[in-house]
């Protein structure tokens, strides 16, 4: 009963077909692309050196680094989910006037380099700063701490969460949304039940980017946070001042580093995080 | 207890209004763009009107004025069933249905168990630990048709539901919905004069966001008064004065016919709108005017011609006559040839507009 | 002479420890020749022929010196003042050579220069990087001294936190800000401390001196530890407190020519300049010390 199905697009399209409409020139073009991205980490690996590796990752400014990093990775991830889904939902299902502006406003630290964005936290939150005076007064401080690098990642890893699940909301649209309120469902609830679990593919690759972006971040938490060893000095700060005496040392750490966005993001990308990843690899009746 | 309906939106140019019984079933027909969906959307709360009320069972669902009311969907009590079985993809068979119920404040243990019975209601309980993915498109409506009524609702919204389905899926799921209807309240948007004739008790034409014509199903059926109902109905349907047993058209030809007596023309009517109809297969083609016997005779230039069954059907403007193909050969009818249609006044049905 | 001033005007991506700024200056460096400049040419124009570069000038003016060809220098970050007027006081001299000049910090210079980075002139802020160059086998002949630099207080101007000695940037709730020990102002920084006899507790250990002079002029710390050439460039900026230590930590700065460089005359006669009297004004104007 094929004919009768309901379009189950990307079941139907992991079939495989005897035919792909992709000319041949694409592949090489593809591939000089792909070796583009991997020839410099390859360049990279090939200075790695092996028999000192640990002893180079293993000293104590590069591990508290390390675990600095993945801190404050995740908790600047978080953040992101926390005010990245609500954001998305907003720009991609609300409708009013601003809508535009707001987006591209929102996606500007996509584009604004990040030492600048450094700057403007440091003009708000920093002791002269907008909201620093008053936050002051509370007795908050957030120059020179762990927040402050928490910040500076959430502040450049949000845009990423938020391109790619408001892309998600707007692919699954509004149809089972609609049915879901009609069957008594309250917009939290559909929010809970039916539109969280439709985009949470969107949803997880937003987080992982916005991991691997909060990972990578250095300009914005150099600029408004400060580097100081277990606070404030995250594994591409390390990086940098090692490269200063041990160019071995940095090397070892960068590949670290590398290595440690690698696994987080195949990780997570391997496993099915929801039933709809499920269904659509799975077999059809 | 009953739906009353009005709502008028500019955007669309629909202005309705419609009165449901407690255990009727309305089908509302009409060209594609009339508006036909925007009656179920509004109703559903996904459209918002300009202007309008709905009262259900004496519960008001919106009323735009003076005092603005506008109950979200999820507060209004209606099932809908769309064409496109729209099940969670995520969700098993069973939470679909489940779903409803769960939503309503009942706990998951009892969901699950009034899920089972509708699953059973529509016989697809072995399906429930499948996922939508795995249904053919029969099964996944059927499906969605057991999520709508879990719920209980007080007036069932079905727009086109079996649009989809293939010629060997619709009349299992006609024959369910038939079943179901029976004794509930319900709209159906259909293209379908079986749907109509099977399910609805009352048939609604729309044109142009408003309603046409409106009355039994037999009655629409018998004696159609909108080009689209005639056109449902398989029947030639021309309008003018009614003048004792003939019917004076605008442009001054004279239909001859016998006035109907489902329901009773009073005799004493003259002057007024009425129609005059009759089906394709009583009419006959020639190419000269013929003479004798009471007939009427309207002169027509071929528009079309189309298989109909085992007849040729061959359409002039709005009338259509139903010959052999054989006779067809032997006139050497082609679009553009000019022919008499030709109709006994006995087979001529005269009624009021 | 601020002539150029403009050109320091660039993206301020990490501070001028980044910034990389080319000079194409013929005609500027022509009417800057008409200046009347005590011009201690001697050791600098040799009769010998010019570098085997390949750009040559194509007129036929009557110039001082018969050197063509482009030069690259690459110096130290805080040296781009100074040696952005020293190579257009260059140019005044020999119209038909190009300076190029190339400013980062000293070790990402040695990097780049022994990835095979066309420079002719390497200016360093400490010894130690310029051994590495040496060791490398990139530097030709010794490295010479042209300048040194101490370390001083910086606050930003106010001085919120009321420092008014060296000692006081040890008191609690002061925040500090130096260069990594890693990075040469940091090490500076540490024996400095020491000889003071403090224990410093820096709230952050910038990567760069422009690093500590960035987290001061905004106010976000109450101290830094920079050298005087970096405090008296930010002028209004930063209140300046000197460290007035019996032996402050001198920093000395080493120039020389790299071995695989083309230009050899060109990377002489610029060294000669830097090191001459000429050069020697320029440095110690902006604050730097004696070799």
């Amino acid at each position: 009963m094929p004919a009768l199905a309901p379009p189950r697009p990307a079941a139907q399209r992991r079939r495989s077909w005897g035919y792909t409409a992709v000319p041949r020139w694409i592949y090489a073009v593809a591939a000089v692309g792909a070796l583009f991205i991997l020839l410099p980490l390859m360049g990279m690996v090939s200075q790695v050196k092996w028999g000192q590796f640990l002893a180079l990752i293993s000293s104590e400014s590069s591990l508290a680094a390390l675990l600095l990093s993945l801190k404050t990775a995740t908790a600047s991830t978080s953040l992101c989910i926390i005010f990245g889904v609500p954001l998305a939902l907003v720009l991609a299902r609300a409708q009013f006037v601003g809508q535009r502006v707001l987006r591209a406003l929102i996606l500007l630290p996509l584009v604004v380099p990040p030492v600048v964005g450094g700057l403007a936290l440091l003009y708000t939150f920093g002791r002269q700063g907008l909201l620093g005076q008053s936050l002051q007064v509370l007795g908050i401080e957030i120059a020179f701490s762990t927040a402050a690098v928490v910040m500076a990642q959430t502040f450049v890893a949000l845009p990423f969460l938020v391109l790619s699940l408001e892309g998600t909301l707007r692919t699954a649209g509004q149809k089972y949304e609609a049915v879901a309120a009609t069957l008594g469902a309250r917009p939290s609830t559909v929010l809970r039940r039916i539109t969280l679990p439709l985009v949470l593919p969107g949803l997880v690759s937003g987080a992982v980017l916005a991991f691997a972006r909060s990972l990578g971040e250095f300009g914005a938490t150099l600029t408004f946070a400060g580097s100081l060893q277990g606070v404030t000095r995250t594994l591409p700060l390390e990086i940098y001042l090692q490269r200063e005496t041990d160019p071995e040392a940095a090397v070892a750490l960068s590949f670290l580093l590398i290595a440690v966005a690698a696994v987080v993001v195949t990780v997570t990308y391997r496993v099915p995080k929801s039933p709809l990843r499920a269904l659509l690899a799975g077999p059809a009746s | 207890m009953t739906l009353e309906f009005r709502a008028a939106l500019a955007a669309r140019t629909m202005d309705v209004s419609l009165t449901v019984g407690p255990t009727e079933t309305v089908a509302v027909m009409g060209p594609n763009g009339a508006g036909k969906s925007s009656v179920l959307q509004v109703l559903a709360g996904l459209l918002k009107p300009d202007s309008g009320h709905a009262t259900l069972d004496g519960r008001s669902l919106f009323e735009l004025s003076p005092g603005t009311t506008w109950l979200p969907p999820h507060a209004r009590g209606l099932g809908v069933l769309a064409q496109d079985p729209l099940l969670f993809p995520h969700l098993s068979v069973l939470d679909n249905v489940a779903f409803g119920p769960r939503s309503q404040g009942l706990g998951k243990v009892a969901s699950r168990e009034a899920a089972r019975h509708w699953l059973g209601e529509v016989g697809a309980m072995e399906l429930s630990s499948r996922l939508p993915a795995q249904l053919s498109g029969g099964q996944a409506q059927r499906v969605a048709l057991a999520r709508a009524l879990a719920t209980d609702p007080e007036l069932l919204l079905l727009d086109e539901p079996m649009a989809a389905l293939d010629v060997n899926h619709a009349p299992f799921l006609r024959s369910l919905l038939k079943r179901v209807l029976a004794g509930r309240r319900a709209i159906i948007v259909t293209h379908s004069v079986l749907d109509a004739l099977l399910l609805a008790d009352r048939i609604v034409v729309m044109d142009g966001g408003r309603i046409v014509e409106s009355g039994t199903t037999s009655t629409v059926l018998a004696h159609p008064r909108s080009a689209f109902a005639a056109s449902l109905a398989g029947l030639n349907v021309l309008q003018g004065t009614l003048n004792g047993p003939s019917l004076l058209m605008d442009d001054g030809v004279l239909v001859t016919g016998r006035p109907s007596s489902v329901p009773p023309v009073p005799p004493s009517v003259g002057g007024q709108d009425g129609m005059a109809a009759f089906p394709p297969s009583s009419v006959s083609v020639f190419l000269t005017p013929p003479h004798g016997s009471p007939r009427n005779v309207f002169k027509v230039r071929v528009t079309e011609l189309e298989p109909h069954g085992d007849h040729i059907r061959v359409r002039a403007a709005r009338l259509s006559a139903d010959i052999s193909a054989a006779a067809t050969a032997e006139l050497a009818l082609e679009p553009g040839s000019e022919v008499f249609f030709v109709v006994k006044a006995a087979e001529v049905v005269l009624y009021p507009a | 002479m601020k002539l150029f001033a403009m050109e320091s005007a660039g993206p301020n991506v990490l501070g001028a420890n980044r910034l990389r700024m080319r000079l194409r200056l013929g005609a500027a460096a022509a009417l800057l020749a008409l200046v009347p400049l005590a011009l201690g040419l001697a050791g600098c124009a040799p009769a010998g022929p010019p570098g085997t570069d390949t750009t040559s000038g194509a007129g036929s003016t009557p110039v001082v010196s018969e050197l063509s060809g482009t030069l690259n220098v690459y110096a130290a970050a805080s040296l781009k003042e100074t040696f952005t007027e020293l190579a257009a006081q260059f140019q005044a001299q020999h119209p038909k050579v190009e300076v190029s000049l190339s400013f980062d910090g000293s070790s990402t210079l040695v990097t780049q220069i022994s990835q095979g980075a066309p420079a002719d002139v390497f200016a360093s802020a400490d010894t130690a990087t310029m051994t590495k160059l040496s060791d490398a086998g990139l530097a030709q002949g010794s490295p010479v001294d042209f300048a040194s630099n101490v370390l001083t207080l910086v606050v930003p101007p106010g001085n919120p936190a009321n420092i008014n000695s060296f000692a006081d940037v040890a008191k609690p709730g002061v925040k500090l800000v130096v260069c990594a020990p890693k990075v040469p102002c940091g090490a500076a920084s540490t024996s400095d401390a020491a000889s003071a006899g403090l224990m410093l507790k820096p709230v952050s250990e910038e990567l760069s001196v422009t690093g500590v002079l960035g987290k001061v002029t905004s106010g976000e710390a109450d101290a830094g530890l920079v050298y005087v050439t970096d405090a008296k460039a930010a002028g209004a900026k930063v209140l300046s407190i000197p460290l007035d230590l019996p032996k402050p930590t001198v920093n000395h700065y080493p120039i020389a020519a790299v071995e695989s460089s083309k230009a050899g005359q060109l990377a002489q006669g610029f060294i000669a300049l830097v090191t001459g009297a000429q050069g020697q004004k320029v440095l110690q104007d902006a604050g730097f010390g004696a070799p």
